[in-house]
């Protein structure tokens, strides 16, 4: 299932791009890359990766070229992302290097006009199912994750907890729900479209009169169920909830009965990188069967990369009926979202 | 006069020239942009929009549903607290003029977080505590309501009020109250007919001074309005700032903050204006000590009491937060942890570079931004030049301009150029506190008569050695008071900061924003916690490096 969504993206390339592929050939870690990297000291890496694994992935990074590499992580969320780089374009300020955003229709414009730099690791052509990158060798998908719902069992008896979105429409779940914000989170984004397609907006109108805590990160609701203030999250990132859980918090893991948001999570070099050599370094090692392993050990989210074996414990993606991903779609639609979002929930 | 130094017609200049680059050319972008639309052609669309549409007049009602609230309470709360620490025996007066300090110096959006540790309905302690001690289904308090907000931002803006009013009161001549008291009225009879409407203008000036923070504030109702589901106008305009800046509605959006400010604005200046009636002539005695008796312990209580808002439960909640795995606990020595020190410290690539950014920000900021306005003071209070009341009004201007709107202003104007340097930040750091650091300077100025300085001169000293050996040690106190004053105001900007930063110009306040919309308390907790100790440590340095003088105080 998560294959299909970057098919879909491709889908929409122009000129059958899928026909004439322009990928460049794939690229080997050699010592002249390496060198040049080390050269450049740095890599500003914007990503909307929850901190707790985008800043050990980037000290994981560093130790792995002897701290020659400074990885600066700049992470929002994936809408302010797009937002900054952006008005930094805008006023001549070429910051990114690496950019890796939970909202995959942003790659259609950014490849579109031009601000990507082609690149293909070695890994990423022999590792990566072919419709995991893009056929131009712009971006790939970095790693895919759920928009999850969770509650909290000690102010939710299971038999009590919402089995899909429907049932959170009930009354007895009103002021009791917390809810993430598509104008900021590329997952809410994503996962917004995906609902609104496949149970209409007149679902989201109903659920706004439920007394909803809107928080803007689809990284804060878990963090909310576990301190207790709400007991249900409407949605949010699945390995936070695992995560939480794992670490002996009292949450549960709802995959709703009507369809999961699936969300992946693309990455891609900036043409104006002020240091290519590191950022493709940087990316070469995310998307190699250690770097992928680094990610999938720490937070246990899905990797690209086939090498990889799943964390101990999660559902295999396989298994989840999740709802079909539509970038093109999203690029599409995403001014109308946030502003028919903020006439139902206010803000 | 302007014949007395060559420089001065260029020293002018050049000053006008800084204060119209800097504050002149943002405010008039900003009006260009309120009257046109997207392809620049003038409309007043923009207004109609505003006045209109539902997303738009919301905020408008709420934020001033939100003002008149926070300056009804901060008058209700800081006049009496005022009195008590100014005319009356009451024990810890001193103790209470520190702590109101200590409150002004908390960041209202590192308050509004403290308070979320509090009073989030279901994770928040007190309400935990209170559904331990009564048993009861339902919270004491949700910070998320329009009372939550108005409740947190009262917290911290009577501080302005308490310090207006009791500043008054202390110089209020005590005769008319003896007179009073000769003449048979009880205590609490001249307090009424004699103290409170000495103190009336005060208390309105302080009612405007309480308005204009709430209504200008971004910094409690970003944190806490969205979560309530409602924007006031300040979030409005940041909202709207969002890639692609929707610049022509943020401008008209900020015009009627713009315009409310200078109404108020002239509206204090005739309130305080009429303070002077207090004042015939003459000199003095020291105001009367009222005496307390037995309420004295209960006052002092008291005022301890509401100092625990801003103050002693924040505080205590962030300490927890800092060391606590999960926020909503409270913190045991079995439950205790680093882990939140070591991420912040240790883990987090934006943590020193912020700091390192806000540190270069204050530094610059109170040393650049008080030597302007010092400049600009001598050059006022001394005439020295013609054409110093221009400069008058143009030091004086920023006080009219919302934090979020200059750095809306900012960066029409400078988009192209400085934004994405850290001079953007400097610029409109400086320009905000200008007003105040003018008008502190301006008075110490005032307070030294030019004989000392003419003395000096027909002692057959030049110019220069006058003002090093005279004057400057005159101001010394006023000088360091007001390089403090910049520096705290700086490290605690967040309105200007967040339209204006960029990846690499991150100060701390934006980076306790940014963590806070993805719930990174603990980490919030401890850089909340490094700001201040770094603030405070920073007053108390300046003050012992200037012989032991109190120059910060109430």
């Amino acid at each position: 299932m998560r294959r299909r969504s970057l098919i879909q993206a491709a889908a929409l390339l122009p000129l059958g791009a899928r026909v004439v592929s322009a990928a460049p050939p794939a690229e080997p870690v050699t010592q002249a890359l390496i060198d040049a990297a080390k050269k450049e000291g740095a890599v500003t890496y914007y990503t909307a990766m929850d901190l707790s694994v985008a800043e050990p992935l980037a000290k994981a990074f560093e130790v792995k070229y002897g701290g020659d590499i400074k990885v600066k992580v700049e992470r929002t969320g994936a809408e302010r992302l797009f937002n900054r780089i952006a008005q930094e374009a805008a006023s001549k300020i070429y910051r990114v290097d690496v950019v890796n955003s939970s909202d995959a229709a942003h790659f259609l414009p950014w490849k579109r006009d031009g601000w990507l730099a082609p690149f293909v690791s070695e890994a990423m052509a022999r590792d990566l199912p072919a419709e995991m990158v893009d056929p131009d060798g712009m971006y790939c998908n970095q790693r895919t994750h759920l928009s999850a719902m969770a509650y909290n069992t000690k102010m939710v008896e299971p038999a009590d907890a919402p089995k899909g979105f429907n049932d959170l429409l009930d009354p007895k779940y009103a002021g009791k729900l917390v809810k993430a914000h598509p104008g900021y989170s590329g997952t809410i984004m994503t996962a917004t479209q995906q609902l609104t397609r496949e149970l209409g907006w007149g679902y989201l109108e109903k659920l706004a009169k439920q007394k909803v805590l809107q928080v803007q990160s689809a990284t804060e609701p878990p963090k909310r169920i576990e301190a207790g203030e709400r007991a249900i999250a409407v949605d949010g990132s699945d390995y936070l909830f695992w995560l939480a859980r794992e670490r002996g918090s009292p949450i549960e893991v709802v995959l709703p009965v009507e369809g999961t948001p699936q969300i992946s999570n693309p990455m891609a070099v900036f043409k104006s990188a002020p240091n290519p050599n590191a950022a493709r370094l940087m990316v070469s090692w995310i998307m190699s069967a250690e770097g992928q392993q680094f990610i999938v050990d720490l937070s246990g989210q899905y990797a690209a990369n086939r090498q990889v074996k799943p964390k101990p414990g999660r559902p295999a993606l396989s298994q989840i009926k999740t709802w079909r991903e539509d970038p093109a779609a999203v690029e599409q639609q995403a001014d109308q979202i946030k502003a028919q979002y903020a006439r139902y929930f206010k803000v | 006069m302007s014949l007395r130094f060559d420089l001065s017609r260029a020293v002018l200049i050049g000053v006008v020239v800084l204060l119209v680059a800097i504050i002149v050319l943002p405010v008039g972008w900003l009006f260009i942009y309120a009257f046109a639309d997207k392809q620049g052609h003038s409309t007043l669309g923009n207004f109609v929009t505003l006045f209109t549409d539902p997303s738009f007049v919301d905020p408008l009602i709420s934020t001033l549903i939100l003002s008149f609230s926070v300056s009804a309470i901060c008058c209700l709360i800081a006049a009496p607290l005022g009195w008590l620490a100014a005319r009356t025996d009451m024990p810890l007066s001193g103790t209470l003029r520190t702590l109101v300090m200590a409150s002004l110096v908390t960041p209202p959006f590192v308050g509004a977080v403290a308070w979320e540790m509090l009073a989030a309905p279901n994770s928040g302690l007190l309400n935990q505590l209170w559904r331990a001690l009564s048993g009861s289904e339902d919270p004491l308090f949700d910070i998320y309501t329009m009372e939550g907000l108005i409740f947190v931002m009262a917290c911290y803006t009577f501080p302005y009020v308490f310090i207006l009013v009791a500043n008054a009161l202390d110089r209020m001549p005590g005769e008319l109250e003896d007179a009073s008291s000769m003449l048979g009225a009880r205590t609490l009879q001249t307090a009424i007919r004699i103290t409170v409407p000495l103190a009336l203008p005060v208390l309105l000036a302080g009612a405007l001074v309480a308005f204009l923070q709430a209504l200008n504030q971004f910094g409690a109702p970003a944190i806490l309005a969205i979560p309530a589901g409602f924007h006031t106008l300040t979030t409005k305009i940041w909202s709207l700032f969002q890639f692609p800046p929707k610049s022509e509605l943020a401008s008209a959006a900020a015009l009627p903050l713009l315009l409310l400010t200078v109404a108020l604005l002239r509206l204090q200046s005739v309130a305080l204006g009429r303070r002077g009636y207090a004042v015939l002539g003459g000199k003095y005695g020291a105001p009367r000590v009222i005496r307390l008796g037995v309420l004295r312990i209960p006052a002092a209580a008291l005022a301890m009491l509401v100092l625990a808002l801003p103050l002693f439960l924040p505080y205590a909640a962030l300490i927890n937060t800092a060391f606590s795995p999960i926020a909503s606990q409270l913190v045991t020595p079995a439950t205790a942890t680093l882990k939140n020190l070591r991420f912040t410290f240790l883990e987090l690539s934006s943590t020193m570079p912020a700091l390192k950014n806000t540190f270069i920000l204050a530094l610059g900021a109170s040393t650049l931004g008080g030597l302007l306005a010092l400049l600009i003071a001598y050059i006022v209070a001394r005439q020295a030049v013609v054409g110093h009341r221009v400069l008058a009004f143009l030091a004086t201007a920023p006080l009219a301009i919302p934090g979020i709107v200059l750095g809306v202003g900012l960066f029409l104007a400078y988009a192209q150029t400085l934004y994405g340097t850290l001079w953007i930040l400097l610029i409109a750091f400086i320009t905000i506190e200008l007003p105040a650091a003018y008008q502190q300077l301006g008075s110490a100025f005032r307070s030294i008569h030019p004989e000392l300085e003419e003395a000096g001169r027909m002692l057959g000293a030049t110019r220069l050695r006058t003002l090093k050996d005279i004057t400057a040690p005159l101001l010394s106190t006023a000088a360091v008071a007001t390089w403090c004053f910049i520096f705290v105001a700086v490290i605690r900007e967040l309105s200007a900061a967040a339209v204006l930063f960029t990846s690499e110009t991150k100060v701390m306040s934006v980076l306790i924003f940014d963590l806070k919309e993805s719930g990174d308390v603990g980490a919030i907790a401890v850089l909340s916690l490094a700001m201040v100790t770094l603030t405070a440590a920073v007053i108390v340095v300046a003050n012992r490096l200037t012989a032991g003088r109190a120059a910060v105080r109430v």
